[in-house]
């Protein structure tokens, strides 16, 4: 057992656990931050998606050992203002397109969307059929549809 | 107890059946509280006349929903809707929400005829409860159909005593008072919010009510598209699934199962090093496997992966592929009308096994005590789960408490509570709390599957008239163990006569002939193989359907028809060749295509529903063989048109999220989805290895087409195009490549990966998440 320091959601945090635990389960079982979820647990699924330092990260790969103490986190829990609580533009465009079914893998989705669109972005570039084609998150029950007008909705007002 | 009288409204047909009085309960309770009882009309839908006609099929006349709408009747009373003092009204649904949104549909019903807005209304869902005996299994897209009425009418019974008790207090006639967003205003100016009469409305003995419903053209909810009302909790992450519940000392653990399907531990050769490893808390060996339960579940998977166990064999090790379909062929059941003075066409459909695996893996949390056991997890037949481990423990049954909670996803495998059962053994055999949670690999390998089967046609015909169609399907056995909710009919199902009568129960109930195709049989025939199977969404019907339409297009080439026109022709029922027409229209049906590009149409009806679909697809080569990084491409639906008409339908907005859903999944069934046997058990381990539709197979473009009202009844929709979208997909595919398919889904003879280990189950997750952000 080691200890490791980070921030996660805004707040610093530190925790006692196995250098080799990966992330995911140090948010998940020792943090009780449940937003991001099990999936496949070998960065296939996608549900666990989350933000390192702004940039889409899969936790379930991801040693706790290799974040260092000034590395931000963001989960599905921390998107929202913290001082508003105002929704991220990616959430309201979810919501109005009614887009989550069962939900289960849709923080995944939003914060892999969020990344590709700001992606794209710096790139010079509005997303597209190809950006689409590079979002790994499965969904089962077939929301893409909505995801794709969702995306496009959001990336207008980000 | 006064009533308050609407009056009709033009347009709202006659008096009788629409107008009576709908009987309910007021109970005994410290604020208003309402119950009732009623069950749905049986309609059978007006035989339609054309070419030579074939007799309504039972499924015509009485379908699967109808047999639980019937079975749920005598316990319907028992659904009771509640009015605190703050104004909201709470409902515990007895049935799972799973994504098909449930809850928001029953939510619009109460205020709809509460006549409150809908954010004042809270939907649960209900802890099993033994009591409701039918009434609580969540399937055949029946929750709609068989609430519908009762919820309306507990909420139109507790309308009209707010106003009642409202007009009692300022001493005027209860007709002259109107209730609008939970507010009762009398012509004098008198105001009363719901929540401040609650405790005034409530009753003091349970008495008998009745109230008028809402005619149609009073709605002013229902049938207007509506957002979840769990959408913000989704996005924002609060939505609870199982594994998100914090139950006290309840912590991970996993099982190691064996490298077959039911193998069994013969011996563990590590216990004390696995049960030294860093977090362990715990390791048993249970009837599934080993039982890891540790502080985290990344160190579950760790101990899982040391574990050193002697396997016994399994159930059906010897099983393959190739062996399964010899057996499935071989249990054919013989045509029964031969080709004379008719010219036929005949084929044989082979369908590979399929996954109903969820993104949410099997999982539950158990805390079972001496005396007592509590148990959470996501279950569409919570009564059988309830009454099973009460019998496995020794315990009573009020002495297991079964918490139904939101499920990400079923598909049919949370008709069955492995999970469950195993969580409550686990917790059992170490006397701690347990949150169990099966890996993906597990999920994927060990899982119910949708049986591989067989269907073969033969149609005769003769001077542009169908004589005979036949369709003979055989299955590996599909499990229905969850029965209709409760055990009695459960523990039936599972008797080897039981099971064959029930699975013919719902094969004839679920499975309809749209065609005036002459003489028509449809019969099943099951081998009983030990996989671990189940339904899943539209169960026999995607297959069933897939196998005729295909047909159905090979008639008209021969025929020398148009494949819409020749549908048109044949159809026995106006409201299918409405849709079809429809959808023909939408998806402008016969534009000019490109060489290796097509379309194809088709169509299914259940559940008092129909539905068509039309779809587009591009097989040629540049399409088929562009590459994405670890993904099975293939042939790409470019474009789905799905036309839906459910009755009377309640929330468009979630009918049409329901259609995308089928489409996505009949795509999956037609073109990538499949499960490989090889010694008994499925090679594919996690979501790189089954292929279900993703963002590069999905159709860039879909429209979905809710029609209005038609019955005025609600059919059930969950499943309802999933047979359809298959369906149209094959055919597109068929059209394009100028080539009938008959093995599915059409890639199965193409293993597009590395099989992953059997041993150790499951594999290591990996460590260069930082290596792939984006």
């Amino acid at each position: 057992m080691s200890q490791h320091t980070f921030i996660v959601n805004g707040e610093r945090v530190t925790v006692d656990a196995d250098d080799k635990v990966r992330l995911l389960w140090v948010l998940r079982d020792l943090l009780g931050i449940t937003g991001p979820k099990y999936g496949c647990g070998i960065n296939v699924c996608k549900a666990c998606t989350s933000h390192i330092n702004g940039k889409a990260v899969n936790p379930c790969a991801v040693p706790v050992s290799a974040i260092g103490p000034d590395d931000e986190i963001t989960t599905i829990e921390g998107l929202a203002d913290p001082e508003t609580g105002e929704l991220h533009p990616m959430q309201q465009a979810w919501i109005e397109r009614d887009v989550a079914q069962c939900g289960y893998c849709q923080p995944g989705q939003i914060m892999a969307a969020i990344a590709k669109v700001k992606q794209a972005r710096s790139e010079g570039r509005d997303i597209s059929d190809r950006d689409f084609d590079e979002i790994r998150n499965i969904c089962r029950c077939g929301t893409y549809t909505r995801i794709r007008e969702a995306v496009k909705s959001a990336a207008s007002r980000m | 107890m006064a009533l308050q009288r609407r009056s009709p409204a033009p347009g709202d047909g006659p008096a009788g059946l629409e107008r009576r009085r709908f009987l309910g309960y007021l109970l005994a309770a410290p604020t208003l509280a309402v119950a009732a009882r009623l069950g749905g009309d049986l309609a059978s839908p007006a035989p339609a006349e054309a070419a030579i006609p074939g007799l309504p099929g039972v499924a015509d006349i009485v379908d699967l929903g109808d047999a639980l709408t019937l079975a749920a009747l005598p316990t319907s009373g028992l659904i009771a809707i509640q009015l605190n003092r703050d104004g909201t009204v709470s409902f515990a649904v007895p049935r799972a929400e799973v994504g098909q949104g449930i809850t928001t549909t029953v939510a619009m019903l109460i205020a709809e005829e509460m006549d409150l807005p809908l954010s004042k209304v809270g939907v649960d869902l209900a802890d099993a409860r033994p009591e409701l005996i039918f009434n609580q299994l969540t399937g055949a897209s029946n929750s709609v159909r068989s609430l519908y009425t009762p919820v309306r009418t507990a909420a139109a019974i507790a309308r009209a005593r707010l106003l009642a008790t409202a007009a009692a207090q300022w001493k005027v006639d209860a007709g002259t008072l109107t209730a609008r967003d939970g507010v009762i205003r009398s012509r004098s100016g008198h105001t009363a919010t719901f929540g401040e009469l609650a405790e005034a409305a409530a009753g003091v003995r349970t008495e008998e009510a009745t109230a008028r419903l809402k005619q149609p053209s009073e709605f002013r909810i229902i049938g207007k598209p509506t957002g979840r009302i769990d959408a913000l909790e989704a996005v924002t992450g609060r939505k609870k699934f199982t594994m998100d519940l914090q139950v006290p000392d309840a912590k991970p653990t996993m099982i190691c199962r064996p490298p077959t399907i039911n193998g069994t531990v013969r011996a563990v050769h590590n216990l004390a090093e696995v049960q030294a490893m860093p977090g362990v808390t715990d390791v048993a060996t249970v009837s599934t496997g080993v039982a890891v339960r540790a502080e985290t579940f990344g160190q579950c998977i760790d101990a899982v992966r040391a574990l050193k166990v002697d396997w016994g064999p399994g159930t059906v090790d010897g099983e393959t592929d190739e062996t399964v379909e010899a057996k499935l062929r071989a249990a054919a059941l013989p045509m029964a009308v031969p080709p004379v003075l008719t010219e036929s066409v005949e084929a044989e459909f082979v369908f590979a096994f399929a996954s109903n695996s969820a993104l949410e893996t099997n999982c539950a949390i158990a805390d079972v005590r001496p005396d007592r056991a509590e148990i959470w997890a996501g279950l569409k037949s919570p009564i059988v789960a309830q009454e099973e481990i009460a019998a496995r423990l020794g315990l009573p049954i009020p002495a297991v408490k079964v918490h139904v909670v939101t499920g990400g996803g079923s598909f049919g495998r949370k008709l069955f509570a492995d999970a469950a059962l195993e969580a409550a053994e686990v917790s059992k055999k170490m006397g701690k709390p347990v949150k169990l949670m099966w890996h993906r690999a597990d999920d994927s390998r060990h899982g119910r599957t949708h049986p591989a089967c067989i269907s073969r046609v033969r149609v005769n015909h003769a001077l542009g008239n169908v004589v005979s169609y036949e369709q003979r399907h055989t299955s590996v056995a599909t499990d229905f163990g969850h029965g209709l909710g409760e055990i009695l009919t459960s523990v039936a199902a599972r008797l080897p006569v039981g099971d064959l009568t029930f699975s013919e129960t719902v094969f004839t109930l679920s499975t309809s002939m749209p065609y005036n195709f002459g003489v028509t049989t449809q019969l099943l025939n099951e081998v009983p193989l030990k996989f671990h199977t189940a339904s899943m969404r539209n169960v026999y019907s995607p297959n069933v359907v897939c196998a005729r339409e295909l047909i159905v297009d090979q008639l008209a080439a021969k025929m020398g028809k148009d494949p819409l026109e020749f549908r048109r022709g044949f159809l026995k029922d106006d409201r299918l060749r409405r849709v079809l027409d429809k959808a023909a229209e939408v998806g402008d049906w016969g534009r000019e295509m490109p060489e290796g590009m097509a379309q194809g149409i088709a169509l299914h009806h259940e559940y008092k529903s129909v539905s068509a679909v039309l779809m587009e697809i591009d097989c040629r080569p540049e399409t088929v063989n562009r590459k994405i990084r670890d993904a099975v491409t293939g042939p790409r639906v470019t474009k789905a048109v799905c036309v839906v008409d459910a009755g009377l339908p309640i929330n468009p907005a979630g009918l049409e999220a329901q259609m995308m859903g089928c489409v996505n999944d009949g795509i999956a069934m037609a073109l990538t989805s499949s499960l490989h046997i090889d010694k008994g058990l499925p090679l594919e381990a996690s979501w790189d290895n089954y292929f279900y539709t993703r963002q590069w197979n999905t159709p860039p473009e879909l429209e979905v087409v809710v029609l209005p009202a038609t019955t005025g009844d609600p059919g059930g929709a969950g499943e309802l195009a999933v047979a359809s979208a298959f369906a149209a997909a094959a055919c597109a595919y068929g059209r394009a490549t100028g080539t009938m398919p008959t093995r599915f889904p059409i890639n199965h003879g193409t293993r597009s990966f590395d099989p992953k280990p059997t041993v150790p189950p499951v594999p290591e997750s990996p460590v260069d998440g930082l290596n792939h952000t984006f």
